[in-house]
């Protein structure tokens, strides 16, 4: 009997005394805050990221702001040409290899969909979020997110994205707390999150 | 780097060792506390964490009830999305597995995400006796790697070691394997979180091949995910073109939404975060990015065998959140590496006899590691009542020592107990002689017995007694 099939009924012969359960589980969910926006960027600066909320308008200044003067920057394809407008010197991911990821400063992205409760954005690599390596190699990463995108909670979120496409939940720069548990940001992955929030801000 | 967990002598030996370390309880002591406090306070937060609980339990019972299907079901999303499945009964299937895929794209090293049920299989020893090195790249099993040392707690295995230990074992070892630590590493989280980033980069940017777990499997889209924090799993399950994710069959859940309540629950529960840094989800082979050859390894290795089990089944539910760990006076005081397992504290406790099976003196050893205070069960995210299951488990334990030729003395006054218990004029005989057996006991043969219990102390006078005395009438 192959390891599939012995696995299988084992299975089966384990279970003779219960019948499977047919329907989904549905989780219940918390009240949604009054501010989603404001949620989500003081939830997200709890994570020791920069938050910075600004208009249409400023996004270009913003994303300037947010990189040391000289760092050498990366976009995905796809990135809207207003996010990237006010810098000299970026080059578009044209399939750089690792090693070069790893010479470049700095990457600007935009996300699919943002969580207000946990502060949490999340990439599904379409144009404009770049390939997965991307947004891991460099050691800044810069993230627009627009006002529309942030939902409430883990649920909204689950909803809105595509299972079929990879996924990145990013919530604060990376961390660990594997030294007597203080936490200490910045090991592998980017070492600085910096989030730019766009939108209205009196329409929030 | 060939240490295991084969050969740990039963837990009472193992802890009475680990007691007497007084850095390892001070290390734990503080560690401990820390994490507790970050939990309480992100916990309390969720205006539903107990319905949240319910549903969590809800979903993974669902997830057990019809594995079969759902397996069957995994399997095919996982094969139409370019996925190679696997199945392994035990742990010499899974580990050949994935030396084959090593030895067929001739690699002489793999990058590892960190991951419970790799350990569990003896991976990193298996792949070395085929001279290919496997390197942890988790900060903790970095630590526990280099040191030469095990894993002690399932969400931070080096726990017991301190910064000062720390930086030694990275200034002796790093060296030997790759970037060596700068001469000058201080003890400061963040320099040796620095120099472990330094080190591993090199690893990362040149392997060719990774070996992941998965903290869910969604049977429905083929969706496996992997919840951390460094980066780390990141690195491993983007940037080399071959992964080898091995994954229990526990581990399923059956549609993409019902993966919310455990994204929920998990980072909570866990680091005490109300996310982890870093969740990464993806579908077999997605052209132009990430690994371009992915394969799942579906395993047993014990699974069934405490599937079977209707009371103990309720452990397969775990999450590996370790909030269990955090919540145990045992735990606390012990530290891991007396639960001669990967898998310690209270949730190691059953789920290693469930999964090996009770006999063995050291599995049978741990149903006995707990004070039942129930600490463990208001802690899980997924209520596993590991209480209840202890209990069922010592019952097995003493079950399978029925028919010894040498009873335990336990057994053997239990038996002598029902014996005198079964007649009236024997009972009254040995009452009468209570309070001198219980000296003698004292003073003699249950110093081992009461060393970790209290003997009651005896009425002045039995009941029989009183009522011969008395003939049943009120005291004068």
């Amino acid at each position: 009997m192959s390891a599939r099939d012995e696995i299988l009924r084992r299975v089966r012969s384990a279970l003779t005394d219960v019948e499977p359960d047919p329907d989904p589980v549905a989780a219940p969910r918390g009240a949604a805050p009054a501010d989603l926006v404001s949620h989500f960027a003081e939830r997200v600066a709890d994570y020791r990221a920069t938050v910075v909320r600004c208009t249409a308008d400023e996004v270009g200044a913003a994303v300037a702001a947010a990189l040391p003067a000289g760092a050498r920057v990366v976009v995905p394809p796809g990135l809207p040409e207003v996010v990237a407008a006010r810098l000299s010197d970026v080059r578009v991911d044209d399939g750089l290899s690792a090693a070069e990821l790893d010479q470049v400063d700095a990457v600007i992205t935009g996300c699919r969909v943002a969580v207000a409760e946990t502060g949490t954005i999340v990439l599904d690599h379409a144009p404009g979020q770049g390939r997965r390596a991307l947004t891991l190699v460099p050691d800044r990463h810069v993230c627009v997110v627009r006002a529309d995108q942030v939902v409430a909670d883990v649920p909204d979120a689950v909803a809105a994205l595509d299972p079929g496409r990879p996924l990145t939940w990013i919530s604060g720069p990376s961390a660990t707390s594997d030294i007597e548990l203080d936490r200490v940001e910045g090991v592998h992955g980017p070492r600085v999150l910096h989030v730019i929030v766009v939108g209205e801000i009196e329409q929030q | 780097m060939t240490h295991t967990f084969v050969g740990m002598p039963p837990f009472p030996v193992a802890a009475r060792e680990a007691l007497a370390d007084t850095q390892l309880r001070h290390n734990l002591g503080h560690a401990t506390a820390t994490i507790r406090g970050k939990r309480d306070q992100v916990v309390a937060e969720v205006e539903n964490w107990e319905e949240l609980r319910l549903a969590g339990a809800a979903v993974k019972d669902r997830a057990l009830r019809g594995l079969d299907q759902h397996l069957v079901q995994l399997e095919e999303s996982l094969t139409d999305r370019g996925a190679t499945v696997h199945w392994a009964r035990d742990a010499v299937e899974a580990n050949r597995i994935v030396v084959d895929v090593a030895r067929r794209h001739r690699v002489d090293e793999v990058v590892k995400v960190k991951s419970m049920v790799t350990q569990e299989i003896g991976l990193n020893e298996a792949l070395q006796a085929e001279g290919i090195a496997a390197w942890e790249t988790d900060l903790a099993e970095l630590i526990v790697q280099l040191g030469g040392d095990l894993p002690s707690h399932i969400l931070v295995p080096a726990i017991h070691r301190n910064r000062a230990e720390i930086r030694e074992i990275f200034r002796s070892k790093m060296g030997g394997v790759g970037r060596a630590a700068p001469s000058e590493l201080s003890d400061d989280p963040a320099a040796l979180a620095a120099a472990a980033r330094a080190h591993l980069r090199e690893k990362f940017l040149r392997a060719r091949m990774a070996v992941s777990g998965a903290n869910f499997a969604v049977a429905e889209t083929g969706t496996l995910v992997v919840v951390e924090s460094e980066g780390n799993g990141r690195m491993c399950l983007t940037l080399p073109d071959v992964l080898v994710s091995v994954v229990g069959i526990e581990k399923v859940v059956p549609t993409w939404a019902e993966l919310d309540p455990l994204l929920r629950l998990l980072p909570r529960s866990s680091t005490g975060e109300r996310m982890n840094p870093y969740t990464s989800t993806w579908s077999g082979v997605i052209p132009g990015d990430g690994p371009q050859e992915v394969h799942v390894v579906l395993l047993d290795n014990g699974r069934t065998r405490a599937l079977a089990d209707e009371v103990g089944r309720q452990a397969l539910r775990c999450i590996r959140c370790s909030a269990c760990l955090n919540v145990c006076p045992v735990y606390e005081r012990v530290g891991g590496h007396a639960y001669g397992s990967v898998y310690p504290g209270p949730i190691g406790a059953i789920l290693n006899p469930l999964l090996k099976g009770t006999g063995d003196p050291q599995t049978d050893s741990l149903p006995y590691a707990s004070s039942l205070c129930g600490a463990c069960f208001e802690a899980c995210p997924v209520r596993i009542d590991i209480p209840e299951v202890l209990v069922h488990l010592r019952s097995k334990v003493v079950d399978g020592h029925r028919d010894d030729r040498i009873p335990k003395p336990e057994a053997v006054a239990m038996r002598s107990a029902s014996w005198t218990f079964a007649g009236g004029r024997r009972l009254g005989r040995a009452e009468r002689l209570t309070r001198l057996g219980i000296g003698v006991g004292r003073r003699f043969g249950a110093a081992r017995w009461t060393a970790t219990r209290d003997l009651p102390t005896p009425p002045k006078e039995s009941f029989r007694a009183w009522w011969k005395r008395t003939d049943g009438r009120l005291d004068r």
